[in-house]
């Protein structure tokens, strides 16, 4: 399902800035993020360990852990502005409105409850169904993610599931209320290779079904490739290229997506650090002036330690690089290498 | 199920066998019980006639078959010190350091547990922080320091509670309670309190650490995700996580509890088993001596067994999978 670029967006992030006051001074994680998710389209945000993807997942459904806090910018759901909600109102929206499924589906279940308990209490906490019904309905969802034998299996505990189907699990509990969007954090990097694809196409399908729109966080741009419909490219908190994903995947504008581009794993063999490009993403501490890419970027002109720049057109995608600079006073060489 | 209950109990049984052997050693070889039995002027003969009627000249194993026997029938023999039978003289005095353990366990538990959920889900807040700093305290004062400071206060300057004994009992066959009358429930508040404010505060630390650790756990981030009231999540989720320690942790404080009456007791004059063992240790009463150590490894052994039954309640990890991983 291709969203209609017209179709109102489901979610708005605006400007979003996370912060962590530390002894030595703010440390910016996320800065000046902006990006729309259309209702049941699937953004993918890839970046390497420690670009902020996690965090900007973490805002969005208010989970940010103290000390961290969102210190600018908005997030908008369906209109409806959710940052700067009182806590037990947030509550009443994660689950309901937006989903979340975490990395580890060995440690996301409580180990003292079976399935059906904490699906139950799910359910409960979100629609008004009798125990009952509730129940039929957990049994129906372990049969929507595909698990064998639901009506039985729905009384077990998480410790007699494989990590494969205890993932399926979280996948239903997120979708227990049916929510209109789903925050999906590296939902396969700690299962077995063999069952990721699964897994994907999994939530995957589901989610067009239900027309739930995923923000799918990975490592893995094989899965990026086949799952999202576009594709969000972060580093050092901020973002770094946007775009459809075929565009993205096949026709990179920002240097540094080039490089994450320069091979794309299949399915499955995703690369924990992108490490085509040479050099390390700095520390939040010594993020460097101008753009922050600029230290490793081939094609940095001197404009680029200088000026930081903004997400600019640049064919169908947008990308935070001087090389897209239409007002043109982009740096020679870059400009230069733009051309070429 | 059956079978580690089974497993369970032949474990405590064997431990129960070899405190017995403990105890039926004090009586062969620490001092002589016919000394200890005969006057001064009793002849060798007359000695030597009376060791071989009780048994003593039979093989050790027989011996200790034959007090083990007895110990299982209840019969623990004669006093030294006051001729009564031993099973009778600690039935007296069962009620009395059992009631008191019982209140002991039961504050220790229902302030502690609260207390340690309080500050384990707020651990920044100012009360908190003076809690943790306050149980410091509790932890390292001594229990006869705890009895002697709260009788100052409350017995001599505010004269509201009684300093020693047990007020006013009930009789209920053999078993005295202080829990019927206004006196004997006052006079349990302060030897309470004392024996179990070293446990109060070893849970409430425990339960503390225990809930920071769960509270930080993924389950309980996806909990929040989902959309549980906070509620559910802390009591639900988080305390129940927290049981499996807290339940062992109990479970051998319980036992401590009972061991150590003997300190509380003893300031209190309190009538219990600990006072008849301090009185016995005084004669080298060795029977009571025995019969005290069997009982007191008795009440530990159950209490163990009690509380690996409980780990089968919480966590359904131990009850072994049925149907298996798929
Ligand atoms: N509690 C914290 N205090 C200080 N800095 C933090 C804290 N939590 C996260 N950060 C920093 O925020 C940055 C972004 O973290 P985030 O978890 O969003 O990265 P990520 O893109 O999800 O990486 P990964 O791919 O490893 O999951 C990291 O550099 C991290 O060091
Ligand atoms: S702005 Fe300059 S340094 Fe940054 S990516 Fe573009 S060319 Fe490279
Ligand atoms: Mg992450």
């Amino acid at each position: 399902m291709s969203p209609s670029t017209a179709a109102a967006p489901l979610l708005q992030v605006r400007n979003l800035r996370v912060e962590f006051p530390t002894r030595r001074g703010t440390l910016v994680a996320v800065d000046d993020v902006s990006f729309d998710v259309a209702p049941g389209e699937v953004l993918g945000v890839v970046g390497e360990s420690g670009a902020g993807k996690s965090l900007t997942g973490a805002a969005i459904i208010g989970l940010l852990e103290p000390p961290g806090r969102i210190a600018g910018g908005q997030v908008i759901l369906e209109g409806q502005r959710i940052d700067d909600l009182p806590y037990e109102q947030m509550r009443k929206i994660r689950g309901a409105r937006i989903g979340a499924i975490f990395q580890d589906p060995l440690t996301s279940l409580n180990p003292l409850y079976s399935v059906g308990r904490q699906l139950v209490e799910t359910i409960q906490t979100h629609l008004p169904l009798s125990a009952f019904d509730a129940r039929a309905r957990a049994v129906g969802l372990l049969k929507e993610v595909g698990i064998p034998g639901a009506e039985t299996r729905v009384d077990h505990y998480p410790h007699q599931f494989s990590g494969g189907m205890r993932q399926r699990v979280v996948i239903a509990l997120a979708l227990c209320a049916n929510p209109r969007l789903i925050i999906a954090d590296e939902p396969t990097t700690a299962l077995d290779v063999s069952i990721q694809a699964q897994i994907i196409a999994l939530l995957k399908g589901l989610c067009r079904e239900h027309g739930t729109a995923v923000v799918l966080v990975t490592h893995d741009m094989g899965v990026i490739a086949e799952t999202a419909d576009r594709v969000a490219v972060m580093y050092a908190g901020r973002l770094a290229e946007i775009g459809p994903v075929r565009d993205v995947v096949k026709n990179a504008r920002h240097p540094y997506t080039r490089g994450l581009m320069g091979s794309i794993p299949s399915i499955g063999g995703h690369a924990e650090r992108l490490t085509q490009i040479d050099g390390a993403m700095p520390r939040l501490t010594a993020i460097p002036s101008g753009c922050a890419f600029n230290p490793r970027c081939p094609q940095a002109g001197v404009r680029c330690s200088i000026e930081r720049p903004d997400l600019m057109r640049a064919g169908p995608s947008r990308a935070a690089c001087w090389l897209y600079d239409s007002a043109g006073v982009g740096a020679p060489a870059a400009r230069e290498a733009a051309r070429g | 199920m059956i079978s580690f209950v089974l497993n369970r109990v032949a474990q405590a049984a064997g431990v129960l066998l070899a405190v017995g052997f403990i105890a039926f050693s004090l009586f062969t070889y620490v001092g002589d019980p016919i000394n200890a039995m005969v006057g001064q002027d009793t002849s060798q003969q007359e000695k030597e006639e009376l060791r071989e009627k009780l048994g003593l000249n039979d093989p050790a194993p027989l011996q200790f078959a034959r007090f083990i026997g007895n110990v299982v029938q209840g019969k623990f023999g004669l006093s030294y010190r006051t001729s009564d039978p031993v099973g009778r003289l600690i039935l007296e005095r069962l009620p009395a350091t059992l009631e008191l353990a019982l209140c002991a366990a039961l504050f220790a538990l229902g302030v502690g547990v609260p207390l340690g959920v309080y500050t384990g889900l707020y651990p920044r807040h100012w009360t908190s922080r003076l809690l943790q700093a306050v149980s410091l305290i509790g932890i390292s004062l001594p229990t006869f320091l705890i009895g002697i400071l709260l009788i100052v206060f409350f017995a001599v300057i505010l004269n509201v509670l009684p300093s020693f004994g047990r007020g006013e009992t009930v009789k209920f066959g053999w078993w005295t309670s202080g829990y019927f009358t206004v006196a004997g429930l006052k006079a349990l508040i302060l030897p309470s309190v004392t024996l179990g404010l070293f446990q109060l505060t070893l849970i409430m630390r425990l339960v503390r650490s225990e809930m920071l650790e769960v509270m930080r756990t993924d389950y309980i981030k996806f909990a929040r995700a989902r959309g549980l009231s906070n509620r559910a999540i802390n009591y639900g989720h988080a305390l129940k996580n927290t049981l499996v320690p807290v339940i062992t942790v109990t479970g051998l404080q319980l036992g401590a509890i009972i061991a150590f009456a003997i300190i509380t007791e003893t300031v209190f004059s309190w009538p219990g088993m600990g006072q008849l063992f301090v009185q016995s240790v005084q004669f080298a009463d060795i029977p009571v001596m025995a019969a005290y150590l069997l009982l007191v490894s008795a009440f530990f052994v159950t209490i163990n067994l009690a509380v690996d039954l409980l780990y089968y309640v919480v966590d359904p990890r131990l009850r072994g999978s049925t149907g298996g991983r798929h």
